[in-house]
């Protein structure tokens, strides 16, 4: 059994289950205040002067603790990350004092474009530097600790000459960084490139998981017919996921679970209780441990 | 030319082959696992485009709008992270959009519809005080050379159609017939949590733009013709609109 995140990471979310913030659940969470560990946000959405937005989310992050989650910083883009939107980061996590805050091992703009997408890195030294790099300039300009989530990826490069679960354990070693541990992407990458999900995520710093993501996933066939699965966040949690995810828990004790949905949301009720189920085998973990 | 130059130049544009040095596991052709990422740029941002221009969508339907937006997108890839700022241009885009031309209210919707997200998300300022605005202006002899300080969600468009009806008719499940003219002036304000888009005539659009560029009430007044002043300022008043008045400064 590997121990829980230590407090130098920075990232004290309880070990529950928490749920995406969606603006068409503002009034809904205000007026049922449901039991939950915590929320969690992407950063991008809330880079807008006023109105509505803050309005709400200030009033929910003074009942629940916040996860501030990034999905445009492109910490493996080629070129040097745009110091404004670390500047606007850095003025949201002042704002609202989230417990945690995630990025993706991944790139997501190029020059002047904004690809809207999570794109996949070659595994190399020179890749490894850049990301490094990245990350210490990160986490100097908001003075702490962020969690770096595994990607889910199509496809991979001839130039990589290192393994991902290496890659990201030499990441974290480096920059001192968390683990965000997507355990979907794990299953997603692992189906997509034919691996063992098992070996896989035994091969990643475990040690230290600050935050866990579980999402749904479609799926397509390749040129070969083969199943390739795409990590959409638009269905219910597959029973492999979860299935996946009790191994995860079993290694890491009990940590802070997401339950992600960004595409077909269902009912409100419909999400919390994939956060019940995700309580109750965190609940059984902690007991374990 | 680097890796990730060739990746990003074959997502936005379909007739180029995936780049090389690709690789599926399985022995799968590249080209079909690059299509993902593809769709997923291409969808994500034509999404993100819909979630901006809801009444321009009911306008020209899922269909339409998919295809036209995806021709934008493929020419205008975002700035910026900030999902809610993209789509700036895509009124005037829509404008010289040929297939489009046949709706040629749909640009000015979207215009207003921009409007709608930027007051929206606009930066807070709490409103002046009623009986504070009536005493300040009922008291002050140097009431005529005040300057009127609006909301900062507060935005004005004017266009030859009836863009303020046309847009209303959509914001209902079941939309209602519309008159394409005569043309409308619209003005466009957030108001508490809630963004309010009204019709306004010739003058009060005039005296508000007046007041916008800072000029001072009497100045603004006699930019704009028949004026119905106290009508128009209890209008601003009840709806949230004045964030303080200020005394010019008159040289001596």
């Amino acid at each position: 059994m590997l121990k829980t995140p230590s407090l130098a990471l920075d990232s004290r979310l309880p070990p529950r289950a928490g749920l995406g913030l969606k603006s068409e659940h503002f009034r809904e969470v205000l007026l049922t205040r449901p039991d939950l560990g915590f929320f969690e946000v992407h950063a991008e959405n809330y880079m807008v002067a006023g109105g509505p937005l803050h309005h709400f989310l200030g009033q929910i992050r003074e009942q629940y603790p916040l996860s501030l989650h990034g999905v445009g910083l492109s910490i493996g883009g080629e070129g040097p990350l745009d110091v404004a939107h670390v500047q606007r980061l850095a003025a949201l996590i002042e704002r609202y004092q989230p417990q945690s805050f995630s990025e993706h091992l991944a790139w997501s703009s190029h020059g002047p474009a904004f690809l809207n997408d999570l794109l996949p890195l070659a595994y190399d030294e020179a890749t490894l530097d850049r990301v490094c790099q990245h990350i210490d300039q990160v986490q100097s300009s908001l003075k702490r600790a962020l969690l770096l989530e595994n990607p889910a990826t199509y496809l991979a490069f001839e130039a990589s000459t290192l393994d991902e679960p290496d890659f990201i354990s030499q990441v974290v070693r480096r920059t001192g960084c968390g683990l965000l541990l997507d355990v979907n992407n794990v299953y997603v990458s692992c189906v997509n490139h034919c691996r063992d999900p098992l070996a896989y995520l035994d091969a990643l710093p475990l040690h230290a998981t600050g935050e866990i993501h579980l999402a749904g996933f479609a799926e397509d066939i390749d040129s070969l017919g083969e199943r390739l699965l795409i990590d959409n966040h638009g269905a219910p949690i597959d029973h492999a996921v979860w299935q996946l995810y009790l191994k995860a828990l079993e290694r890491t004790g009990p940590v802070a679970t997401l339950i992600e949905r960004d595409n077909h949301v269902p009912a409100w009720e419909v999400l919390l209780a994939e956060a019940r189920q995700a309580e109750q085998l965190l609940s059984a973990a902690g007991a374990r441990s | 030319m680097s890796d990730q130059h060739a990746f990003a130049a074959a997502l936005l544009d379909p007739r180029k082959a995936c780049p090389p040095g690709l690789i599926s596991a399985n022995g799968a052709d590249p080209e079909s696992r690059f299509a993902v990422y593809r769709n997923n740029v291409l969808g994500s941002l034509i999404n993100a485009l819909a979630d901006n221009y809801p009444v321009v969508v009911q306008l020209v339907g899922e269909e339409f709008f998919r295809a036209m937006a995806g021709v934008y997108v493929q020419s205008t890839a975002p700035r910026s992270p900030v999902m809610n700022d993209y789509g700036e241009d895509f009124a005037e885009f829509i404008e010289h959009f040929e297939p489009a031309a046949s709706v040629p209210y749909l640009a000015d919707v979207a215009r207003l519809e921009r409007l709608h997200v930027q007051a929206w998300h606009a930066a807070d300022a709490e409103p002046m005080a009623e009986e504070r605005i009536v005493a300040t202006l009922s008291s002050s002899t140097l009431a005529g050379h005040l300057k009127i300080g609006l909301h900062p969600s507060l935005r004005l468009l004017q266009s030859p159609f009836a863009v303020v009806t046309i847009w209303s008719a959509h914001q209902h499940q079941t939309p209602v017939p519309f008159e394409a003219f005569p043309a409308q002036n619209a003005l466009v304000l957030r108001n508490g949590l809630d963004v309010e888009v009204f019709a306004i005539s010739h003058a009060v659009h005039g005296f508000i733009a007046a007041l916008q560029q800072g000029l001072s009430l009497t100045t603004a007044m006699e930019a704009s013709n028949d004026l119905d002043l106290e009508h128009t300022l209890a209008g601003l008043i009840r709806h949230q609109a004045i964030i303080h008045l200020l005394a010019e400064q008159v040289s001596p």
